[in-house]
């Protein structure tokens, strides 16, 4: 094995004025910003297989919607999601679509998955504790992290507005898009919309995305971690619909998660945009702080 | 060297205590590891070696007592010390789904301190130190046991560090991979880094270092030079005689205890042991030499008395117990995991 070929850049300690401290200013080593991390973390995100499954398995919703309405001959009105019946006018309502189809429990399951593995997979791996001592600093780790999950959200959403855009280009004419306040816009200023919705729906998903981290903060086993997050998403929209806790709707974070068909009126409805971001905020500084409370003072032994 | 300045150490403990529950894994050590030296951190199994390397990086808080690493309390200084640390800690750990030169660079990359631009290089140069350049663009799920501990290994080189801690560093490494591993530790001390080694087995720790400390059920219970430990401890005199009874009286007036047993051909073997100034370097750290009370009186002064009061002396031979002795001696034998 060659030896001496790491570079000696950072000054060993061997000579130190026996009564300055022990970081000469030598021996301080320059601090990168620390955008290397996210960078890094934000690569392996989006190079693992698993996360380009889940995409896809995003992505096949629009495109399994869009080819059922072209196979099937007779379209029903009325029945099965909104917009579906538009579809086989304008392809450009797939997305849209498939949105409706996916926020209850597809986007959730997925978000659920990148969420709750954010740390407790990094534990699992035996990384967590190499990442520590680099030293990422636990601060900066837990919130390159978030960083990453809400990465997350916003390709998850991307990817069923896209996939639904082009499918249904594909597969159906294209054309002017009637409002649901009755006016009529363009096939840009519709794409524009469809891409503000793609962002309202990540909005929607950075709640979960916070109470998924701190459930990662709190065990090692990521399995256990996803599948809590996902739970908790499903109850809460349970609860969502029961009318003896009215009281709680407003608190739940899947409250607006529909809320982004106002984007659709003209002129837009930016109410529920702004109500949903606002809950969504708290959300990220609750669970945000509870994850910082539990991770900062864990002792980490995986 | 009798006064340890703080300044000369690269890990000190003082009082260090982690309780897991009603459950102590380490308790109260005062360790002292000397600047540019090779440390063996000894002990079995579930001794607590691992919880206290834990607690020098900073990733499990202790429940009482204080560590410094590098001249600096943790983990309170944590940032401006694990800069300068490499660890291999409870083997290694990676991402399956990425190559192995791929893992070093996302580890690097949470270094604040190590620069984006020489990554690729400095990633290169740790792969090719440990043997792995072959491998570097392989899946770490497809690594062997030995190649990852390599990786974890060339992971805590990829900066240039003050001090390694390894934790069991050839684990899972084959004889050669075992004998490479304890050349670079070699090398790395003579370029000034001071290198901690954790490990169950003392033929390691004998192969590589200069210090040790030995672990047992969470105490500390012996450290020092690794000369200072083989010569404390049990010495035992063989003396070989018909007249038992007389050589065990003398014996006893030189204050040494001694029991005889029958050998054949009428003759007896007399055994004495005398602990060698046992205390001198349990729980005291680097002690001195010449404060270790009791010495053993010289042998040929045993062979004159015995000879004087008319003990035929048939044979005499001094056995100083081995470091291996020394160390089942401490940390107790058998399968028993410490509790």
């Amino acid at each position: 094995m060659p030896s001496d070929v790491v570079p000696r850049d950072v000054v060993s300690s061997d000579a130190m004025p026996s009564d300055a401290p022990h970081t000469t200013g030598a021996a301080e080593p320059r601090r990168e910003p620390g955008a290397a991390l996210l960078r890094s973390e934000l690569w392996v995100l989006f190079r693992r297989r698993r996360t380009w499954a889940l995409l896809l398995a995003l992505a096949a919703i629009p495109i399994m919607i869009a080819v059922a309405i072209r196979l099937s001959s007779s379209p029903s009105p009325g029945r099965g999601p909104a917009f579906l019946d538009q579809v086989s006018q304008n392809g450009l309502f797939v997305g849209v679509t498939a949105l409706i189809v996916a926020i209850p429990l597809f986007l959730p399951l997925t978000i659920g998955v990148v969420a709750g593995d954010t740390i407790a997979g990094e534990a699992s791996h035996g990384t967590l504790r190499y990442l520590l001592i680099a030293p990422a600093g636990r601060v900066r780790l837990l919130v390159v992290k978030y960083i990453g999950a809400a990465a997350f959200c916003l390709a998850a959403a991307l990817t069923v507005v896209i996939a639904g855009t082009v499918i249904g280009a594909l597969l159906f004419p294209v054309g002017p898009v009637t409002l649901l306040s009755g006016t009529t816009i363009g096939v840009g200023e519709a794409l524009a919309r469809f891409l503000a919705i793609a962002g309202y729906v990540t909005i929607s998903l950075l709640g979960l995305s916070a109470i998924g981290l701190f459930i990662s903060t709190i065990t090692d086993v990521p399995v256990g971690a996803m599948a809590a997050t996902i739970s908790l998403a499903v109850a809460a929209q349970i609860v969502g619909v029961l009318p003896q806790l009215e009281w709680l709707h407003p608190w739940l974070f899947s409250q607006h998660w529909l809320g982004f068909v106002d984007l659709l009126r003209d002129p837009v409805s930016w109410a529920s945009f702004g109500d949903n971001a606002l809950l969504q905020a708290g959300y990220i500084v609750v669970f945000g702080a509870f994850a910082y409370a539990r991770f900062l003072t864990k002792d980490i032994l995986s | 060297m009798t006064t340890t300045d703080e300044r000369d150490l690269a890990i000190e403990t003082m009082g260090l205590t982690k309780r897991f529950g009603s459950q102590i894994a380490v308790n109260a050590i005062d360790l002292a590891v000397p600047r540019g030296s090779v440390f063996g951190f000894l002990g079995p199994n579930g001794s607590g070696k691992t919880t206290s390397i834990r607690m020098m990086l900073g990733l499990v808080a202790p429940s009482s007592g204080q560590v410094r690493v590098l001249g600096r309390a943790v983990p309170r200084h944590l940032p401006e010390v694990l800069p300068r640390v490499g660890a291999l800690v409870e083997g290694p750990g990676f991402y399956p789904f990425l190559s192995g030169s791929a893992n070093l660079r996302r580890l690097d990359s949470a270094d604040r301190g190590a620069p984006s631009a020489t990554r690729r290089g400095r990633v290169d140069a740790a792969l090719d130190r440990v043997g792995l350049s072959h491998a570097a663009g392989k899946k770490v799920g497809a690594y062997s046991l030995g190649m990852k501990q390599r990786l974890g290994i060339a992971n805590a080189l990829l900066v240039p560090r003050d001090l390694l801690v390894l934790d069991e560093p050839t684990n899972g490494l084959d004889p050669q991979g075992t004998r490479e591993v304890r050349h670079l530790i070699r090398t790395l001390a003579d370029g000034g880094t001071t290198v901690f080694v954790s490990s169950h087995l003392l033929a390691e720790i004998e192969q590589m270092c200069t210090h040790a400390a030995v672990m047992s059920v969470g105490g500390l219970v012996a450290q020092g030079t690794l000369d200072d430990l083989r010569k404390v401890g049990e010495a035992r005199i063989c003396l070989l005689t018909p007249d038992g009874d007389l050589a065990i009286r003398v014996l006893s007036r030189l204050g040494l205890e001694s029991s005889a047993a029958p050998e054949p051909d009428a003759e007896c073997l007399v055994t004495a042991s005398v602990s060698v100034g046992a205390d001198a370097v349990t729980g005291a750290p680097l002690a001195g030499p010449g404060v270790r009370p009791g010495p053993l009186p010289a042998p040929e002064a045993i062979v004159a008395a015995l000879v004087a009061e008319g003990v035929r002396v048939r044979g005499f031979s001094v056995q100083q117990a081995s470091l291996e002795e020394r160390f089942v001696a401490l940390t107790g034998e058998g399968f028993d995991i410490a509790q």
